[in-house]
């Protein structure tokens, strides 16, 4: 199946900058990495991890300073500019002096390493840039200014104009960044349409733990001068890449949630009963400082028999029941002392 | 909305032919529009003086003030889409400082000895002008060198401005040096005029600004992708070094001719950029490009007869008109930045 076609593959990458007098600084050496085409792969690094370095290398705004890239199974050094408009299409971060002109104009400069000398759409042109429009869901903004739109939108504007390139691989900075919840999610959801429905490799960085675990179909985790760790969220979990990765002082990652949570005395409490009820509990008892486990007779069990009856007992058979979550604090409180 | 776009075209036109029209017949010596007419038609004039002011003088005056126009506000539109900034122009890369340096080197200093003519004479106004591409193309050199180095536009925004201050202050020294007569010649040639065009010059002046009006149409294709920056645009294939290269180049061209010819005109590079864009409503260079030339033809053609008070043969200094038309703009655009969809 295409699924497992390889858009990008780089080998002993090192990326970083090339200094006055032929000196390096180096941010990741000896990098190995794949994408895939029809996955949507989550960049994960903390600040300084060198994460725009790697995008930015990818995307060809800087060469590597070793190793080798493959991009579609042909080394990047045998890519003309123009080659290259065609393979690669980008999202940045950058702001844009864009706001005078319409968001069909916007999408349709994605046309520009098609096009004539003077820019003239062809009728095919502007199939695309209409289809395009349709796909990233901004059609109904097609004549705004670029300027009118909200964050979110100005970001499918721009993927829209990323589609309309035609271009197998896509790589996008941070685009989730300044989105407010509903829109990052549409975003993120956009992307994994495209990736699915156009079998489209689309690598985006993202500060977003939750959302790249819950719709990144592979996640890497970049490190100063590490390895990069790769692989399918959940595998990463597992096998307990993202513990080592996110571990700092006073901050660890939590298996058991996906979550980042503070070090703090963790209590073990028993949670048992109703999927929904018990979820949120266990929500509320995290950031409480207790630890959601397996129901045991030696710490305090809670069974949760409906969203407003939860039953709390203590290992020495005392037991009261109770029927908000707010109520349950209160009195796991109480009894732990 | 494409329909609305082409109307400006015919509108601007008669707008134009209009305004070039006015400036032959409307002047400090007035003389009968019939005769004017009788003159254009080549009929000839009831005087001779007539005859010899409409087309020795009112014509290449209308000639340059059009193409001096569309001239600056094309390079003005060029450096803003370059810089991406909107109050960039001409004279801020410090361009026409240079122009202006060169032009001080041969009145200032040069122009009594060597000569012996004062630097209004013909020979003096030649070296003029080849000084003033001089002085425009060593400060472009410099520009180019340091577009290499530096990657941020602003900080060679920067760059620019200083380059022109270092220029104003050897025009300062030059000026302390020089002899009364030939300040008095500078200052005059510092407040811009289209009467320096002769009608011997005037081809020459005509292809250059020609040569630099349509490398700019040449080059609209690249200005709209670089609307998305510079990263965006290097995406879409748009080779970043060279485009800034031939944008600097030819702003160059256009800015020392202009310079070199009429003196540094203040406003027409800066503001005309943004009347089109407000008079179009779209930064779509395809249609941005032509509307700025013929709207700084007309401002050009509008401020040059303007310089004429009327009922008198008085005639104002050019830099005296071009503010009152241009600071407004600059400064309605500012403060209505918010509600502007290009600053957004």
């Amino acid at each position: 199946m295409e699924r497992q076609q390889i858009a990008i593959q780089a080998t002993n990458l090192s990326i970083g900058y090339l200094l006055k007098g032929g000196n390096r600084k180096v941010v990741n050496q000896g990098l190995d990495l794949e994408l895939y085409s029809g996955e949507v792969t989550c960049l994960l690094g903390l600040n300084g991890a060198g994460k725009s370095t790697l995008l930015r290398t990818l995307c060809g705004f800087q060469p590597p300073l070793e190793g080798t890239i493959l991009l579609m199974g042909k080394p990047l050094t045998d890519y003309s500019q123009s080659l290259f408009s065609l393979t690669v299409g980008v999202v940045l971060t950058e702001k844009t002096n864009a706001g005078g002109i319409t968001v069909y104009e916007l999408v349709s400069l994605g046309r520009y390493p098609y096009t004539g000398f003077f820019g003239r759409l062809s009728k095919k042109d502007k199939q695309i840039i209409n289809e395009s429009l349709e796909e990233a869901g901004i059609a109904h903004k097609a004549f705004n200014y670029v300027s009118e739109l909200s964050d979110g939108e100005r970001q499918k504007a721009m993927i829209a104009k990323a589609l309309a390139q035609e271009c197998p691989v896509i790589l996008l900075d941070e685009p989730t960044a300044f989105l407010d919840v509903t829109s990052r999610i549409e975003t993120m959801s956009l992307l994994r349409k495209l990736a699915v429905e156009q079998g489209k490799a689309i690598l985006l960085s993202t500060h977003d733990l939750d959302l790249a675990i819950q719709l990144g179909d592979r996640l890497w985790l970049q490190e100063k001068r590490q390895q990069l760790a790769c692989g399918t969220p959940e595998d990463l979990i597992l096998n307990g890449a993202f513990d080592s990765f996110f571990s700092r002082e006073g901050i660890s990652f939590d298996r058991g949630t996906g979550k980042l949570t503070m070090d703090a005395p963790v209590q073990p409490i028993g949670i048992a009963g109703d999927f929904l009820t018990s979820y949120w509990v266990g929500n509320a008892l995290v950031r409480n400082g207790y630890r959601p486990s397996p129901v045991s007779t030696e710490y305090i069990n809670i069974n949760c028999q409906g969203v407003d009856r939860m039953v709390i007992s203590r290992p020495d058979g005392f037991a009261e029941t109770v029927t908000s979550v707010n109520q349950l604090l209160a009195t796991v409180k109480q009894l732990s002392n | 909305m494409k329909r609305h776009v082409l109307l400006y075209y015919p509108c601007l036109l008669l707008l134009l032919v209009f305004l070039f029209m006015a400036s032959l017949a409307y002047g400090a010596v007035s003389i009968p529009f019939g005769q004017v007419v009788d003159i254009l038609l080549g009929k000839g004039a009831e005087k001779i003086a007539w005859q010899n002011i409409v087309l020795q003088s009112r014509f290449p005056q209308a000639v340059t003030a059009w193409m001096a126009g569309a001239s600056l506000a094309t390079s003005g539109l060029l450096l803003q889409t370059l810089f991406r900034n909107p109050l960039a122009g001409p004279s801020i890369l410090g361009i026409s400082d240079g122009a202006n340096l060169g032009v001080a080197a041969v009145m200032l200093y040069f122009g009594g000895s060597l000569t012996q003519l004062t630097a209004w004479q013909i020979s003096g106004y030649l070296s003029v002008v080849l000084a003033a591409f001089a002085g425009a193309c060593i400060i472009l050199g410099i520009i180019i060198y340091f577009s290499g180095k530096v990657k941020s536009n602003v900080m060679l925004l920067i760059i620019g401005i200083m380059i022109g201050y270092l220029a104003s202050s050897c025009i300062s020294i030059l000026n302390y040096y020089a002899s009364v007569d030939n300040v008095h010649a500078y200052v005059m040639w510092g407040l811009g005029n289209f009467s320096g065009v002769s009608l011997v010059q005037l081809p020459f002046f005509v292809l250059c600004s020609f040569i630099g009006l349509l490398f700019a149409a040449l080059l609209i294709k690249p200005l709209n992708a670089l609307l998305l920056g510079e990263l965006y645009a290097a995406n879409l294939g748009v080779r970043i070094k060279r485009i800034r290269f031939f944008l600097l180049v030819c702003t160059g061209l256009l800015t020392a001719t202009m310079t070199a010819f009429c003196g540094p005109i203040s406003f027409i590079g800066l503001a005309v950029p943004h009347m089109a864009r407000l008079l179009l409503g779209s930064s779509n260079h395809t249609h941005l490009v032509p509307v700025t030339m013929l709207s700084g033809s007309c401002i050009a053609l509008l401020c040059n007869i303007l310089t004429v008070l009327p009922g008198s043969n008085t005639v104002l200094p050019l830099n005296a008109i071009t503010p009152l038309l241009g600071a407004p703009v600059i400064i309605y655009v500012i403060v209505n930045r918010k509600n502007i969809q290009y600053f957004n």
